[in-house]
């Protein structure tokens, strides 16, 4: 036997310079995977559907007092308040529920910028969404009044119309805090049903049969406040001070605590 | 060069990964092996970040997996092929996994055709694919940012023979290139057939690590013979203690040269005569783990 042997001598691996991931890029990362997956797809195409859809329906059932830019704007916003909550949840809880996480926290392996970002992507969404809506409804108006033979009304003051995107934004925030928290991603939706339309009816029967609570309402009760928002009632500065009670009760204090267990908690 | 140091992971009543230490090399494919639930899997998990150790640590070329600034591009992962958004295509789940390393989509389709998926295939949902097409959907992910490191866990499941084939070539390929490659498998004939180096692992305790030729250099031999009660004598005679196998064969401790001396002595004519490698890791791996088998299989 001879004693040539090869020796698979590897050459001390060349480090390339890896730059680190920067934050854009994520974002936009994030914001795709929102729309790629079939469930995705098909939520941003009910929402372009039925926008229009609810827009149009006004023509046909408002008296013609109400057919105004409100009237419309807000037709074609309310299939938006429903749909950009679960939204806002599958696009954390599908890491999980499809362990889809698995491949994403490994090629970025910091969760709080995943979920940053995912953050980010989420009010892009919010915000587009939201003008869409402010869109089909001027539109909407326009032809509407046409059609009824009316003067066309525009009637949403600025301060009316940031409350109304805020108000979607909230409810995106809750959503997007209840995926944090169950990390499911029926779980999560569940739970959307039940703080939207469980709770308010049961903190509205508290009020009923306990007079302490009646006053307390309104500082506890997100649904309270959502509605305020998308009426453009909250003026004063009680009525801030309210909103950021019921932010703080559902959305910052368990966001911090769900976050909390989601850095830590193992993905599988 | 993967280096895990004195790693443990405890869960609340038991202790899946115990005081684990061992590296895998650049230029050599390290086989990991060990039983169900012997905790290759949490080892893996920790090695890229996803579980925290309770101790110890595991670097990638000296750096923990968290600090790499881009992981995708320095280390290709496969923990689990099934583990993908079902509704996504197989095309759209590389595309993401590139824009999120910064490569360009031509680098999705040099991968698509590298790991044999068709672009019929590559636009279909990942619920209508077989487990074979996400184990090299699965693949391409993990070669598509060009990494000096592979961390595969059972990679060779689902796949059929020429898949199994195609990936031992594909994997001491990478390694002939100065790449380091981490393999966990059921597949002890896999293992052996591309492994250089094995580390096996039982109730979360590493009970044997070196390269293959040292630990089943103790494997001995096998010899085949139309008469094995004849050469089993001759054996015995010669001083060497031998046992006969169901199937014929005559196995002991002494290396091939010896045993075919013996034979040629007792002029007993064989038919086979090699070191018991064949045999010899499944042996060596049931010995090992005997303590941590789920059905007590004494080897």
């Amino acid at each position: 036997m001879t004693a040539t042997t090869i020796s698979r001598d590897p050459a001390a691996p060349v480090r390339r310079t890896v730059r680190p991931i920067p934050t854009a890029r994520l974002v936009k990362v994030e914001l795709r995977k929102m729309f790629d997956t079939r469930s995705g797809f098909w939520l941003l195409v009910s929402i372009a559907v039925l926008s229009p859809i609810a827009a149009g329906s006004v023509v046909v059932v408002a008296p013609d007092s109400d057919v105004t830019y409100q009237s419309f704007a807000r037709a074609s916003g309310f299939p938006m308040s429903v749909i950009l909550p679960m939204i806002a949840i599958l696009a954390v809880t599908s890491e999980w529920s499809q362990r889809s996480g698995l491949t994403t926290f490994t090629l970025v392996p910091h969760r709080g910028r995943v979920i940053g970002a995912k953050a980010v992507a989420t009010l892009l969404v919010g915000v587009g969404s939201v003008a869409l809506a402010f869109a089909a409804g001027a539109l909407g108006n326009v032809a509407g009044s046409a059609v009824a033979g009316l003067d066309t009304v525009w009637n949403i003051p600025w301060s009316m119309a940031t409350q109304m995107l805020l108000g979607n934004l909230v409810g995106m925030a809750i959503g997007f805090t209840l995926g944090v928290v169950m990390r499911a991603s029926s779980a999560a939706i569940v739970g959307y049903f039940v703080v939207s339309l469980v709770l308010p009816g049961v903190l509205q029967l508290l009020a009923l049969v306990q007079d302490w609570f009646l006053d307390l309402q309104p500082w506890v009760d997100w649904n309270y406040t959502q509605v305020e928002l998308f009426e453009g009632a909250t003026n004063t500065g009680e009525e801030w001070a309210m909103l950021g009670s019921t932010t703080a009760i559902w959305i910052v204090v368990p966001l911090v605590v769900g976050l909390w267990f989601l850095r830590r908690s193992e993905v599988k | 060069m993967i280096t895990v140091e004195s790693l443990t992971r405890r869960y609340a009543g038991f202790t899946a990964v115990d005081d684990v230490s061992f590296t895998a090399r650049p230029g050599r494919v390290t086989g990991f092996l060990g039983p169900n639930g012997a905790g290759k899997s949490t080892t893996m998990r920790v090695m890229v970040g996803l579980t925290v150790p309770t101790a110890g640590s595991a670097t990638i070329d000296g750096r923990r997996f968290a600090d790499l600034p881009n992981p995708g591009l320095e280390v290709g992962v496969l923990l689990d092929a099934s583990a993908q958004h079902a509704g996504r295509t197989g095309r759209e789940i590389l595309a993401v996994a590139a824009a999120t390393m910064g490569l360009p989509g031509s680098r999705v389709d040099e991968m698509l055709e590298l790991v044999s998926l068709t672009p019929t295939e590559a636009g279909r949902r990942v619920r209508n694919y077989s487990l074979g097409m996400r184990q090299r959907l699965g693949i391409a992910t993990a070669l598509l940012g060009d990494p000096q490191v592979l961390i595969l866990d059972e990679p060779a499941n689902g796949l059929d023979p020429a898949g199994i084939r195609w990936m031992r070539d594909l994997l001491t390929g990478f390694a002939g290139r100065g790449g380091t490659v981490l393999l966990s498998s059921h597949l002890l004939h896999e293992i052996e057939v591309i492994a250089d180096d094995l580390v096996v692992i039982g109730n979360g305790r590493i009970v044997a690590s070196g390269t293959k030729d040292e630990l089943l250099a103790s494997a001995g031999t096998l010899a085949r013979t139309p008469s094995p009660r004849d050469l089993a004598h001759a054996l015995e005679q010669a001083g060497i203690p031998s046992t006969l196998a169901g199937d014929g064969s005559v196995r002991t401790e002494a290396d091939p040269a010896r045993v075919g001396a013996v034979a040629l002595a007792a002029g007993l004519a064989l038919t086979e005569l090699r070191s018991a490698e064949g045999a010899g890791l499944e042996d060596m791996f049931l010995s090992l783990t005997a303590d941590t088998q789920r059905e007590g299989v004494a080897a």
